[in-house]
């Protein structure tokens, strides 16, 4: 093993980066978001897309969604850290292969273009349960929901149809069955 | 109907439940209404500091000396960006601190007024939690919540945000709840499962070490004398870091002095060495653990600590106990008797060639240096304030750099809360100000900033407010002329390229503490220094004292950089020998 050249050592052997999905239950008040993702730049974690909404009027509490890559040890500090924060109520964590949940993102695709080639757009989403949001002669605007790598094939294969803009969002999470997040 | 309060009132309603005696702090614009009540709580007294750093410092040494959350009270904008340094140290070192802040008046927040800055933004990151308080009817409970999560789980630093239309608002004042509802923050769960094993692990090491930190000192009094029975009733070997200090006694036999970079030769081998380390209340620091790929490689690892997060953060470990260390102490102590009522006998043979290797390397007497009658060694210079004062039950601050870590070699501590640095953030400056704060807590004790000089001038300020208060802290100065421990680095590591590092005006500190109307002392040569320091002792007055020492000491023994436990650099002699390589240069 060849020399560390640091006091702040670091180690040397390589670790797999997994993809986790974190799932984290917080009050919904002022700067909660910004703890959350302050949380992540400062210990420099990663998010890949991250999701928030608030889901319960009455108790004020809002699910954040956040895709995140590390070794192991990383995920297990995220987790950790986070359940230390003040307005957080619960963290949930599984590996994008868990096949106990689902996850899903949703994109917008404004298509510009003749006519044939806004039939051929809708048809090639047909996959990805498409719906038609706005129609005019000359353009098209298709929702769809897949998975991050389905989108991202679709807003390059959507291009040749006449695709002029992607707006998408962070991914959101379900277990399936009856089973719910602990 | 209940009585109206003003929300300036409500804060002072809240500092007299919290039980609140001192606070430290410095007015401005956006505190006035607070600053305005303060005179009809005549249980709560102010410490006039003279920056707001010092201020946080000062909170920083009442809390860690006394055991009660230090208050901070300062102004909106400068006076808040001003303590972030402090709450960062706190922060790090995991000290509880209570900062109240003015804000400009809400409808002026986001409108870049006069004096406003972002301070809940700029605090989030170096505090447990922090508040704006935007509706009086929020403020009592809010504070209440602050002292709460301060003092609970690993203390921490924590910051109250108050517009000052909210101070003058009025509302009904509520007390804190009884109940103490964690949220779920607090730990302290762990099983009589996890005990069992720590003593199966302990009956069956042959080399153990018990590694102890801050955590010990956190968990009060009581757990430093049932740490105290453990190690007695175990006879394993014990060290400590920087922080943990005072938590068994440094003149022990079974204490092998601090660990880590400028830890003994002893203690630093034992922990490599060891077959069972037992953690308890330390985070595995990145200036303990040296080389973390060759930390301790053989060893089963035991980490005790409080914060769930620390646990396998640096270095894995195979059994964790998270929990309180009075409570987890004092349930290892319970069952030990219970099952093993003859540990000390049965282990004695066990660890004996333990025992006679550490022996070996104690030996080698890591501390030691070359003495000299013409100039004062830094070294000798506290060996002998320690000599001097050892009767006094006194409590010791420092600064950050050379003169910290020898104060920590070789001023022996036998109690907890004697004890005051910055070791997480480093903060030079932190030194003079937490003697303020230990003072004050402490009205009658022996109060000793060991210090360097380029650290002391950094909130050399905070004299006037110990003159202010007639705080009769003394001010030790290391003074090499060097921000030595810079020095020393640029000597090893950077080819004696001393960029930056020597400060050629520096002041007459003597004429300087007259300018403060304290008194100044110094002291040149070995042969004077006794009765120096024994005038210093004898001076109920604030004093600074100017003790002129070598000024190109080196701090020995040394973990070089990247290099693990057993790599040490010993002393001047050694030093040859193991020269630093190209590849190790790059470590701060």
């Amino acid at each position: 093993m060849p020399n560390s050249k640091s006091a702040y050592s670091f180690s040397n052997k390589k670790e797999k980066f997994d993809t986790h999905i974190i799932v984290v239950w917080v009050d919904n008040e002022a700067g909660v978001l910004a703890r959350v993702v302050g949380l992540f730049s400062g210990r420099g974690y990663n998010i890949e897309s991250l999701a928030v909404a608030q889901v319960d009027e009455k108790l004020k509490i809002s699910r954040i969604t956040i895709v995140t890559t590390g070794t192991p040890q990383v995920i297990n500090q995220i987790k950790l850290q986070l359940r230390k924060l003040v307005p957080v109520h619960k963290v949930a964590d599984f590996k994008r292969e868990d096949k106990a949940v689902i996850f899903k993102e949703m994109a917008l695709f404004k298509i510009v273009g003749p006519n044939n080639k806004l039939e051929s757009a809708l048809k090639a989403c047909k996959k990805y349960n498409p719906i038609l949001l706005d129609k005019t002669k000359k353009s098209n605007v298709i929702q769809i929901t897949a998975l991050r790598r389905e989108i991202d094939k679709m807003s390059k294969d959507l291009k040749k149809f006449g695709l002029v803009s992607v707006s998408r969002t962070g991914a959101v999470a379900m277990t399936r069955g009856a089973d719910i997040f602990k | 109907m209940s009585k109206l309060y003003s929300g300036a009132e409500i804060v002072f309603k809240c500092m007299e439940d919290q039980n609140v005696d001192h606070i430290f702090g410095y007015p401005g614009g956006a505190v006035l209404p607070i600053y305005d009540e303060l005179q009809n709580f005549k249980s709560i007294k102010h410490v006039l500091v003279r920056h707001e750093q010092g201020a946080g410092h000062a909170a920083e040494g009442y809390a860690r000396s006394s055991g009660k959350p230090g208050v901070i009270l300062v102004t909106s904008g400068p006076g808040a960006t001003n303590v972030v340094t402090a709450l960062t140290d706190a922060y790090m070192d995991s000290i509880p601190l209570v900062c109240i802040s003015g804000q400009v008046p809400t409808h002026l927040i986001g409108t870049d007024a006069f004096q406003e800055c972002d301070t809940t933004g700029i605090t989030r990151p170096c505090t447990k939690h922090n508040w704006l308080v935007k509706d009086i009817n929020d403020l009592a409970e809010t504070i209440h919540k602050a002292f709460e999560v301060a003092t609970t789980g690993r203390p921490g630093p924590v910051l109250v945000d108050i517009p000052k239309d909210i101070q003058f608002q009025k509302t009904k004042y509520k007390k804190p709840k009884k109940e103490n509802k964690s949220n779920g923050k607090y730990h302290n769960h762990f099983n009589q499962n996890s005990i069992d094993q720590l003593i199966d692990l302990m009956s069956k090491s042959s080399k153990p070490i018990f590694y102890t930190g801050g955590g010990v000192i956190n968990s009060g009094p009581k757990a430093s004398e049932l740490l105290r029975e453990l190690v007695y009733a175990t006879g394993f070997p014990i060290t400590s870091t920087l922080q943990g200090l005072g938590s068994f006694p440094g003149d022990d036999n079974q204490f092998l002095g601090m660990l880590g970079m400028h830890g003994t030769y002893e203690a630093n081998n034992a922990m490599h060495d060891c077959d069972l380390m037992i953690n308890i209340g330390a985070r595995f620091d990145d200036r303990i653990t040296g080389k973390i790929d060759e930390f301790s490689p053989n060893s089963k690892k035991v980490h005790i600590d409080i914060d769930p997060s620390s646990i396998n953060k640096n270095v894995k470990v195979d059994l964790a106990i998270v929990g309180d260390v009075k409570n987890v102490l004092s349930s290892t102590l319970k069952s030990l008797k219970q099952k093993k009522s003859k540990f000390l006998k049965s282990n004695k043979q066990k660890t004996s060639k333990w025992w006679e290797k550490i022996q070996k390397w104690r030996s080698v007497r890591s501390l030691d240096y070359i003495g000299s009658e013409e100039t004062i060694k830094p070294q000798y210079a506290i060996e002998r304030l320690y000599e001097l004062t050892k009767d006094k039950d006194s409590y010791i601050t420092t600064e950050v750099g050379q003169h910290q870590m020898w104060a920590a070699q070789h001023y022996k501590f036998n109690k907890p809360n004697r004890w005051m640095t910055s070791g997480g953030l480093g903060t030079m400056g932190y030194g003079l100000p937490a003697a303020v704060g230990v003072q004050v807590a402490h009205p009658k004790k022996l109060v000793i900033d060991i210090a360097g000089e380029a650290s002391v001038l950094m909130t050399i300020q905070e004299m006037s407010t110990a003159v202010q208060y007639n705080l009769p802290i003394k001010i030790f100065i290391l003074n090499n002329q060097y921000m030595g421990m810079v020095r020393q680095w640029q000597e090893l590591l950077h080819d004696k390229n001393y960029s930056e590092s020597y400060t050629a005006a520096l002041p007459d500190f003597v004429k300087l503490a007259e300018a403060y109307n304290c008194v100044g002392i110094r002291a040149k040569t070995p042969e004077e220094l006794d009765d120096k320091i024994i005038e210093m002792l004898n001076t109920d007055r604030p004093v600074i004292f100017d003790c002129m020492v070598d000024k190109v000491e080196n701090c020995f023994p040394m973990i070089p950089s990247g290099k693990p436990h057993n790599q040490m650099i010993l002393g001047p002699k050694d030093q040859e020998s193991k020269k630093i390589t190209g590849k190790g240069k790059s470590l701060v």
